[in-house]
């Protein structure tokens, strides 16, 4: 965890209480996850009670209290990639990576969530590992896709 | 770059940027939509780019990285203007043929459209049968726009009509005009844009906001981040046109997190736009001071409700407030806000230089102008499509979507994801209309249309926009919360096979207190989707509730694919 | 401040032009029941039961009467078959997480709600938000606040802040119409800052 990076983000915002939010995903995105003492951290410097941070925090699935794995799976769950099977593809996902949605596996290799609707519908059924789009998946090319992701 | 100070000064940049340009040389515009990104289409560009590049500055044609060109099943696309020829899932290793061929003033064959059924083929997009049928005002720019460069928007007529507006309208004209349009909302609301533009401006206080709704949640639904992504000044336009309209001078983009690339191009188009004095303060010297800035959200479908939208800009939890005090007359900070939706805002620079009476003779009487459509499920051509309001809905799904994948038969069609309904094949000729499809149970919501074949479970795609829904409640209030809990256990029970008697009366009486006692509209249309079932479906829902005895429930939807 | 004059539930009412329904209401002596409510917080219009029927320039709407501004000529109906029907429904939901509550099991008496009509769900909070907004608005210590969204929203004592302030408070746990909020307390202290009242007591033995 890069604290000094951590502690340049809250005080660009530093009294602003209006940006919690992008407060809270800068330093998700830098460190992949909120730990508990940096969310005080924010509550001071941003002027605001703990509890909202917490609050907002537990909101989103986007922040994460616990840290995530290397590699994050998206497994798209729109209606779409529905119609076009999602649910068997997050099965298969699910036996590949032993984990299910929310979670993260205990050597921290992959965090899987899955979710609604990233606009590419055409592509679907789809999984994306760290932004990168796998289209058109089958349950059968899941052990394939996965295994480049250390 | 020196800040443009008057109308002339923009068209006298206009003319500079058109004549530096030659209509005729050969340019390959190569599709980075989302869905072409996803099928690798940065490879596509790049290799074009490199091998271009290799041929010198007197290659005698570019490049060109754009939007969306809409033909999102068949990508990687590729269209070579001017002629406009389309080639259609292009790999890396077909650029040098292209590149080759289109110097030579020829057409890669193998790469063209060809109907799936004849073979026949069609290499111009005024032939092939995705695009014939369509009306693309919005979205037919995109070919033509590299969204990093302002100076592509400008050659294909941008910000003339802002310039219009603020020389030869006064802001009270244009207020008139898009009444007159009869501009509805595009984001699912369909509220007269005009009337919602009049309260801000009439309402008491002297700061008033305008915001642009980007913040698609809606599942299915893609055409926003297409539109916006692929054209960002278009949508701009329309807002510095509104901002001025009402009387605002400070806007707000909403949009979401997880689209990297529609941040960027709203960002650069921003920076562009402020550099050439098109935003900002003086805009064209016209003594218009309005300035913008981003906003995005955290991952959670109720952000696109207004209200909701309007605390998170505030830093607050995303819960919408009871409408009782319309946002319009009291939003962010509780000070007059209008918020519109992306595809809105689109339309009003076509509505301020062609006039609305133009606009007002396309579409039906109660809906204006043309309509984005995300065409996807069990479609062969899915996409974002763009037609006439009024348009039957068995010509998108058939003549642009061709028809069901699979050569199944299709359904139903569903509008409008988890606040819409189905309504069943056989009404297939319905009109593409805010009223009419409204009044058969399926509002056309923010535009996303999902075909669904006749493998498809009923119950499940009820229990889907359910959970979809649970997922996303703020969970503030008790009817959305609970009654939303409770009718998916209802559901999931049945496609469980383990319906019981009294389920549908249960249902009924859920959705019908959600409708009626929820505080926001993502709760009170939550029951939409069931409500069009139980209209279109009861048959298959008693019949699987009848199953429940016997353990065994309906085929899942999807599990038809593999 | 002027004075607006409007009906509920038949009778003539005069009301101030800044007031609610639900104040118009109550001040006439015209019961509209409620359960997230508090004089002393800001109106939260979470648990719906103030609903009311109102009808202005001809059109009848349901609307909260704790948030629904009064207006002249507004016409109120506080029972009717719709009105009845929602507030039925939406205890018996709250009964799946509560069946015991007393104010519930009265509420549900009144209005015919079955506490058996859906799955039990024994969270025991109906989320109406008075600890919440209590702690906030009032005490000004936002000790207790709600986490997650949706069905999973649920509240939490935060362990850093009620290990030093709610012990000596507890004003909160009065407001609790299920008596949640003293259970919540109590378990986050038993698992977060144990020990607490032995630092506190008295140096006596015990057996």
């Amino acid at each position: 965890m890069d604290i000094a990076k951590i502690d340049q983000i809250i005080e660009k915002h530093r009294g602003k209480a209006g940006d919690l939010i992008h407060v809270l995903m800068e330093i998700q995105h830098e460190n992949h996850w909120l730990p508990r003492d940096v969310l005080h951290q924010i509550a001071a410097a941003l002027d605001i009670p703990f509890s909202r941070v917490l609050r907002i925090a537990t909101l989103y699935k986007t922040f994460s209290l616990t840290p995530k794995g290397r590699n994050e799976v998206h497994v798209c769950t729109g209606i779409s990639c529905h119609l076009r099977g999602a649910n068997k593809l997050l099965d298969a996902v699910e036996r590949a990576t032993g984990i299910k949605p929310g979670e993260t596996d205990a050597n921290r290799r992959f965090s899987l969530e899955t979710g609604s609707c990233l606009g590419s519908c055409s592509l679907g059924p789809e999984i994306i590992v760290n932004g990168t789009h796998h289209a058109r998946m089958t349950p059968a090319k899941v052990e394939d896709v996965l295994k480049e992701y250390q | 770059m020196t800040r443009l100070q008057s109308a002339a000064a923009l068209e006298q940049l206009r003319a500079g940027i058109l004549s530096s340009r030659d209509p005729a040389k050969p340019c390959i515009a190569v599709c980075a939509g989302a869905a072409c990104h996803g099928l690798d289409s940065a490879r596509v560009a790049n290799a074009f780019q490199t091998e271009v590049g290799k041929l010198g500055p007197d290659a005698g044609l570019e490049v060109r990285v754009t939007g969306c060109h809409g033909y999102c099943e068949k990508g990687p696309n590729v269209v070579i203007d001017p002629e406009g020829i389309c080639y259609f899932e292009v790999k890396p290793e077909d650029v040098p043929e292209i590149i080759a061929c289109t110097l030579k003033k020829e057409v890669v064959e193998r790469l063209v459209y060809a109907h799936p059924d004849t073979g026949e083929k069609a290499i111009y997009i005024g032939e092939v049968p995705f695009y014939k049928h369509q009306m693309r005002l919005l979205i037919g720019d995109n070919t033509r726009i590299d969204p990093m460069r302002i100076d592509d928007y400008l050659a294909v007529g941008g910000y003339g009509a802002l310039a219009k507006a603020l020389f030869q309208m006064t802001p009270d004209g244009v207020l008139e005009e898009v009444k007159k349009a009869n501009l509805r909302g595009r984001g699912g609301g369909g509220f007269p844009a005009g009337l919602k533009w009049e309260t801000a401006k009439n309402a008491p206080g002297k700061d008033k906001y305008v915001i642009v709704n980007a913040h698609e949640g809606e599942p299915g639904a893609f055409m926003d981040r297409a539109l916006f992504t692929g054209n960002p000044h278009k949508v701009l336009e329309g807002l510095i046109i509104g901002a001025y309209a009402i009387g605002s001078h400070r806007g707000f983009i909403y949009t979401r997190h997880d689209a990297p690339q529609l941040i960027q191009h709203i960002e650069q188009a921003l920076a562009q736009a402020e550099e050439y004095g098109l935003l900002g303060e003086n805009i064209l010297g016209s003594g218009f001071d309005f300035r913008v800035e981003v906003h995005f959200d955290v991952g959670i479908f109720v952000s696109g409700e207004s209200s909701a939208l309007m605390r998170s800009i505030e830093g607050l939890p995303p819960e919408p407030r009871p409408k009782y005090i319309r946002t319009s007359v009291a939003g962010i900070w509780d000070k007059p806000s209008n918020l519109n939706n992306v595809e809105t805002w689109a339309n009003v620079p076509q509505i301020i230089s062609r006039g609305a009476d133009w606009y007002a003779g396309i579409g039906t009487e109660g809906s204006k102008g043309t309509k984005l459509v995300s065409l996807s499920g069990n479609v062969v051509n899915s996409g974002v499509v763009e037609v006439p309001m009024g348009t039957p809905l068995r010509k998108i799904v058939y003549d642009i979507g061709g028809g069901i994948a699979g050569g199944k038969a299709a359904k139903a069609v569903h509008f409008g994801g988890p606040m819409g309904g189905s309504i069943p094949a056989s009404l297939i000729d319905a009109p593409l209309d805010f009223d009419e499809l409204a009044k058969l149970g399926a509002p056309i919501g923010a535009g996303g249309l999902l075909v669904m074949d006749e493998d498809t479970d009923m119950v499940d795609v009820a229990r889907y926009f359910l959970e979809f829904l649970t997922n996303e409640s703020c969970g503030k209030c008790v009817p959305c919360r609970e009654g939303m809990r409770q009718t998916l256990k209802v559901l999931t029970n049945i496609t469980k096979g383990k319906g019981r008697e009294g389920d549908i009366a249960r249902l009924e009486d859920l959705n019908d207190v959600t409708g009626a006692a929820c505080l926001c509209a993502l709760g009170r249309t939550a029951s939409d989707p069931l409500k069009s079932m139980l209209r279109y479906f009861k048959v298959e829902y008693e019949t699987q509730i009848a199953r429940g005895s016997e353990g065994k429930g309906g085929k899942a939807a999807g599990s038809a694919a593999t | 401040m002027s004075e607006v004059v409007m009906q509920i539930d038949g009778k003539e009412v005069k009301a101030g032009d800044d007031m609610t329904v639900l104040q118009a209401a109550r001040a006439a002596g015209i019961h509209i029941p409620t359960l997230c409510h508090h004089e002393k917080l800001e109106p939260f219009g979470a648990c719906r039961m103030c609903m009311v029927e109102v009808e202005t320039r001809g059109r009848k709407n349901y609307v909260v009467s704790c948030l629904y501004p009064v207006a002249k000529d507004l016409v109120v109906r506080t029972r009717s078959e719709r009105v009845d029907k929602i507030r039925r429904v939406i205890l018996e939901e709250l009964l799946a997480h509560a069946p015991n509550s007393p104010e519930l099991v009265e509420l549900a008496r009144e209005y015919g709600a079955d506490r058996d009509r859906f799955d039990k769900d024994p969270s025991f909070c109906i989320l109406c938000g008075l600890c919440v907004r209590y702690c906030a608005e009032v005490k000004q210590k936002n000790a207790v606040d709600f986490i997650e969204r949706g069905a999973l929203r649920e509240i939490s004592f935060i362990p850093e802040i009620a290990a030093k302030e709610c012990w000596e408070c507890q004003e909160c746990f009065a407001l609790c119409p299920t008596s949640y909020a003293q259970a919540a307390y109590f378990l986050t202290e038993a698992l977060a800052f144990p020990g607490r009242r032995k630092a506190s007591a008295p140096s006596t033995t015990t057996s």
